[in-house]
């Protein structure tokens, strides 16, 4: 892995007439786990989607390595920087082996085709996320959770130095989520890859992120290491919730344990008031 | 973890899948220049294959074989190969840009829109060959264009493609029944033969017109396929991988949708087959078969309908009639099957 430098500077990000993410500033830590958390609509995933070059800035820029990723051709950040999508589109009666072989577009050409590389790319990829047996099989006989790891191997595929997933985690059961992050994990971990992930579950943000940035209508609130930064009136401020966070028993980092209204023990509430 | 790699199950996976395309793409156009002999050697004259392929190569010797297969036949033979390839190619292309089983250019309202430009120039303007193509392919690209105003919603979604299609369809045909009824009796027979479809009544002219320009766009077409299997992955996905989106669409939209303006000038509105040609060479050819075969199954599609529709019927059909019956029960098939997966949305 090459050290990359991705940044965002003064962006601003919208769709039609609404601006999503104002006037923001960012810089995604190389070679570490960085998770974005925030309220459904804080524009979390537009943030993303700006940073892989998906969307045109209204103002400000995304800095790769120095360079505006808008001068940049749209291959050349392909080959540094890939993302996967929330929802992805699995073509009719594709094979796992032939989707994740797409994932090595941006370095083929039109002269250059299907070359000894890209086969060990993609037996890499297929290695590294477990799902080689499945190489001949149709996406849609996949279970999701093999069907999302399957999307990961085709990011994977793709060989960059930064990765972005967009809640990769979503439509999985709480044993595939864990899954999946411990493999992104792994990836971070042998291979130095720098990973961007945007996450709902904010226990497994805490766990995960050696850096999370925590956002609100746009805008970052806070940013730093998880046992830095996540604190019960950080969280109340994002998510409008009221809440403790207390050591996570497995792993250390900060477990938020939301209040609600009906359910604390008559013991709990004393202590608490 | 170098050493773990499955390599040859890559490479062997990989190989597997391109070699079946390659030979059912292959055992495609054998099947449909077949059937392009046949459509020559049939009728109420028989000519010898071994004769019918003398003539067209120009080393017949037989005067009377030559005229027949040259100048009665063969037109209907290139137009049948010539209309099936553009519509089975640009079915493909749609169904794939779309994201959608439904979005074929004759049902989303494309051929439509080039039928009521092509009979209203037929019946009120009693337009020239090269007219009616001219104004065939006017009308397709005017369509495309008002349904693609329509439906984007700063991005374009398969299904609200596909539904406002088949309301501008609706809306096309309408008026074009109108033009009918206002019609003399001799063109609007005409008209409504020609509405039907069939490659039997092809202008030299439109015919001509239309297989240069599959020798431009054919080529094109394979070209655009690249970047056609990345946007298939979704617009998103399709950018991450550095593909350009709005360009790649932009062609091979222009593409299908000359295509299909270019076919409708020669045949009419030939129903169904471009809805699925690109399905069945899928189904043959497997996910890496690609336009080419759709274009070959179009064509196998069109010639077979029409042998049928000229010689195993009792009385002579338009090839569209054919096509109709093959098309329609597969229509509500998809049907039934997209709304169950929910895969229409």
């Amino acid at each position: 892995m090459t050290s990359h430098d991705l940044r965002a500077q003064n962006l601003t990000l919208g769709y039609a007439e609404t601006d999503i993410v104002t006037a923001l500033d960012v810089e995604i830590p190389d070679g570490r786990i960085t998770v974005i958390v925030g309220a459904n609509a804080c524009g979390k995933s537009t943030l993303l989607r700006g940073l892989a070059r998906l969307l045109r800035p209204r103002a400000g820029a995304v800095i790769l390595d120095g360079t505006s990723v808008q001068d940049m051709r749209s291959i050349d950040v392909a080959k540094v920087m890939g993302l996967l999508p929330q929802s992805p589109v699995a073509p009719d009666g594709i094979s796992v082996g032939d989707l994740v072989g797409r994932g090595r577009y941006p370095h083929q050409g039109w002269f250059r085709r299907w070359s000894a590389e890209d086969d060990i790319a993609v037996a890499a990829a297929l290695e590294a996320t477990g799902t080689a047996e499945l190489e001949d099989r149709n996406i849609a006989e996949l279970s999701g959770g093999q069907r999302q790891r399957v999307w990961v191997a085709m990011a994977l595929a793709q060989d960059t130095d930064l990765l972005l997933l967009d809640e990769p985690t979503t439509f999985l059961d709480i044993n595939h989520q864990v899954e999946l992050l411990d493999l992104l994990t792994d990836l971070n971990r042998a291979s130095g890859k720098t990973v961007v992930i945007v996450l709902h579950d904010l226990n497994l943000a805490c766990r995960y992120a050696d850096h999370i940035i925590a956002m609100k209508k746009g805008s970052i609130v806070a940013e730093g290491a998880p046992a830095d930064v996540i604190t019960a009136e950080v969280v109340t401020d994002v998510f409008g919730l009221a809440c403790e966070v207390v050591p996570d028993p497995v792993s250390g980092t900060p477990m938020i344990v939301p209040r609600g209204r009906h359910h604390a023990a008559p013991a709990v509430v004393e202590t608490l008031a | 973890m170098a050493t773990t790699l499955n390599i040859p199950l890559v490479r062997s996976g990989r190989q597997h899948r391109r070699r079946r395309a390659a030979a059912v793409t292959a055992a495609l156009a054998v099947v449909a220049l077949c059937l392009v002999v046949v459509t020559m050697m049939v009728g109420s004259y028989y000519v010898s294959p071994v004769d019918v392929i003398s003539s067209v190569l120009g080393i017949g010797s037989d005067p009377t074989n030559d005229f027949i297969v040259r100048d009665l036949r063969l037109p209907t033979a290139s137009a049948g190969l010539g209309v099936g390839i553009a519509l089975g190619m640009s079915g493909f292309v749609f169904q794939k840009l779309l994201g959608n089983p439904l979005a074929s250019p004759d049902f989303v309202g494309v051929s439509s829109g080039a039928s009521l430009f092509a009979v209203t120039s037929i019946v009120i303007l009693d337009a020239s060959s090269t007219r009616i193509s001219g104004s065939a392919l006017i009308g397709a690209v005017l369509t495309s264009f008002l349904i693609y105003l329509l439906a984007w919603r700063g991005g374009i979604s398969g299904y609200r493609f596909v539904l406002i299609g088949i309301a501008v369809s609706q809306f096309m045909v309408s008026i074009i029944g109108y033009i009918v009824s206002r019609a003399q009796i001799y063109e609007a027979r005409e008209a409504m033969a020609w509405l039907v479809g069939t490659v039997g009544q092809a202008g030299a002219g439109e015919l001509r017109t239309l297989l240069v320009a599959l020798l431009v766009l054919v080529p094109l077409a394979l070209a655009l396929e690249r970047p056609l299997r990345t946007l298939e992955l979704g617009d998103d996905t399709a950018r991450a991988l550095g593909s350009r989106v709005e360009a790649s669409r932009l062609a091979l939209l222009a593409v299908s949708i000359v295509l299909v303006g270019l076919s409708v000038a020669v045949a009419g509105p030939i129903m169904f087959v471009a809805l699925i040609a690109g399905p069945i060479a899928q189904r043959l050819a497997g996910s890496a078969g690609g336009v080419l075969a759709a274009g070959l199954v179009g064509a196998i599609i069109v010639l077979g309908a029409d042998l049928v529709a000229q010689q195993v019927l009792p009385t002579s059909l338009p090839t569209g009639v054919v096509t109709g019956i093959i098309g329609a029960p597969y229509l509500l098939w998809l049907l039934a099957t997209v709304n169950r997966e929910g895969r229409g949305g």
